[in-house]
């Protein structure tokens, strides 16, 4: 596969949280256009391998390579210089990401969310970033929804708005961070639709969830983590019906 | 609409209410007790009232209202920016910069602020003339005399500012850490920079705790400068007690200036209540209704009343005929 094809490659990324090594050299490339599915039991460092791609955590070794930029750092012949706050914001701007608690900016109104950083960071015009605000509005199904604070929204609606908010900045790449699991098990639904909407539209996406069967159906390929290190990975089918690691085993027990 | 007769059945809690004797007896010994204060006030022929309706708009006391005003509102407003400023020292990343915002909160908050505002006032012993130029050297851009530079006035909104940081930049502190890392890390992810984020995103949300305590800090600047009588800022208080040297009605103008502080201090309750509900803009929580929503809700419910009246009364009729 050539390096043009590939949205993220990490390669050998290690990542300590004081004396505890939470990430031991992990690679992956990700093609673009695929849905990733990142599964594996809390502690296992797939949320901090997430938030390492947008530089929301530094790392310690290896390199993160997104649309072929070094994320969160500059080479310069053979040293590597950490990069200013301002380089760092202008990468995260073509990476979207999703909260598990959704992050809304509760003093702004829908609309208000998801028009301030194209507006303030992308230099849109007021009218251009409402115009497709309200498209992605209506994309999530809330167009009418708009001018509603979030603490007026259900938890799903604000997932939703959360997301028509990282796509306002006209993503290359989407990170989703458990974006289900502090819902309501009946508000799910509607989040998965949007996310499998957006697979189809050919979205690069990583996504950590215990949505088994949304990666069955959604993910081309899934990846195992546990403490730390990619156990197994695959197509959603062959990971899910005929593991092969007796952790991964263990581990789907637990789950299904 | 809906009537109260057509909803009334047979099992309606028609309860006779609880009553409560002991709010009555203890109101009626409250009001007793504050009436007996206010006559003995009131009725004491030590104070004469007149010399209070007629300095109260004495040219000199408004004046002095006016300056209180104005050094209120100056040092507030010096205060809150140099009190953001330390705060955001206070949890800067650098040793330095959050060592000296830890020194100026120590110093000032730890020393009287009447010593404070003494010494401002002799600044001019301490340095005599104040200059512009390259240290070390004679070379001057300018020099003033420090008395020219600083006259009272000055000085004392130096000195209430100065003090009044220390304090605000606790409560500004208090306010971004108010707010939950994940709302930055949300910025972050958009593309938006440590400067943006500040500014659109965190500072706004601590408002909400930020402006109740700052409300209290208000009042308690307008009340403190008073203290500027010591270094002979024409201020309220000054202001009341040069006219009392003169007519020695010491009692009577301090009622006039306590009227005074008092009605500002009713004032300025005005904008902090609107400051507040505009920074609430997105809690959950209802909101309290302004002035004049209530007035709408109170007329809304005589009319109600009235309705309901008109209604009963129908019902009472057909129930006759």
């Amino acid at each position: 596969m050539s390096e043009q094809e590939l949205m993220v490659d990490a390669r050998g990324v290690r990542k300590w949280f004081g004396a505890n090594e939470v990430l031991k050299s992990i690679s992956l490339t990700i093609p673009r256009g695929e849905v990733l599915s990142l599964l594996g039991p809390s502690g296992s460092g797939k949320s901090t391998f997430l938030r390492c791609i947008n530089h929301l955590e530094s790392i310690d070794g290896g390199r993160i390579y997104v649309d072929d930029e070094l994320i969160g750092y500059k080479q310069r012949g053979d040293k590597i210089h950490e990069m200013k706050p301002r380089e760092i914001a202008k990468q995260r701007r073509k990476i979207g990401m999703v909260f598990q608690r959704f992050n809304l900016f509760p003093h702004m109104t829908a609309l208000g969310n998801i028009i301030d950083a194209p507006i303030g960071v992308n230099g849109e015009s007021k009218t251009e970033a409402t115009t497709h605000a309200r498209e992605l509005l209506e994309r999530v199904g809330l167009a009418d929804k708009a001018d509603a604070y979030p603490a007026q929204l259900s938890g799903g609606q604000q997932q939703r708005v959360a997301i028509a908010r990282a796509l306002a900045m006209k993503p290359k790449l989407m990170l989703f961070d458990e974006p289900t699991s502090a819902l309501d098990p009946e508000l799910v639904g509607d989040v998965l639709d949007v996310m499998r909407d957006l697979a189809k539209s050919g979205m690069t996406m990583i996504v950590v969830t215990h949505e088994i069967g949304f990666s069955r159906e959604v993910a081309d390929r899934m990846v195992f983590m546990d403490a730390g290190v990619v156990v197994e990975a695959g197509a959603p089918r062959d990971v899910l019906d005929n593991p092969q690691h007796p952790r991964t085993q263990a581990f789907l027990e637990s789950v299904l | 609409m809906t009537t109260d007769v057509e909803r009334s059945t047979d099992d309606d809690v028609v309860a006779i209410p609880l009553r409560h004797p002991g709010r009555w007896v203890a109101a009626a010994a409250v009001i007793v007790v504050l009436g007996l204060l206010l006559n003995s006030l009131w009725n004491n022929e030590n104070i004469a009232k007149q010399y209070i309706w007629q300095f109260i708009f004495d040219p000199r006391i408004i004046k002095g209202v006016w300056i209180t005003l104005a050094v209120t509102l100056i040092s507030m407003v010096i205060a809150t920016i140099l009190a953001i400023i330390l705060a955001i020292m206070r949890m800067s990343s650098n040793p330095v910069l959050r060592g000296v915002s830890f020194l100026y909160i120590w110093f000032f908050r730890g020393t009287p602020l009447l010593v404070q505002i003494v010494f401002w006032g002799y600044l001019g012993l301490l340095y005599k003339q104040i200059s512009l130029g390259v240290p070390l050297t004679d070379f001057h851009i300018f020099a003033v005399d420090t008395n020219t530079l600083i006259p009272a006035f000055v000085g004392g909104v130096i000195a209430l500012s100065l003090n009044e940081a220390a304090y605000a930049a606790e409560i500004v502190r208090a306010g971004l850490l108010s707010i939950d890392h994940g709302q930055r890390e949300a910025a972050y992810s958009l593309g938006m920079g440590p400067g943006y984020t500040l500014r659109r995103i965190v500072l706004p949300q601590s408002m909400k705790v930020i402006i109740p305590p700052m409300g209290n800090e208000t009042i308690s600047m307008l009340k403190n400068t008073s203290l500027l009588a010591v270094v002979a800022v024409p201020e309220l208080y000054t202001a009341a007690s040069q006219i009392s040297s003169g007519n020695l009605r010491q009692v009577e103008l301090l009622i006039v200036a306590s009227l005074w502080y008092l009605f500002i201090t009713s004032v300025l309750s005005v904008p902090q209540f609107y400051l507040e509900r505009y920074y609430a803009r997105g809690n959950s929580r209802e909101l309290p209704p302004t002035p004049m929503q209530q007035l709408k809700r109170a007329i809304g419910r005589m009319r109600g009343r009235a309705d309901n009246r008109r209604i009963a009364a129908q019902a009472h009729e057909k129930a006759e005929s």
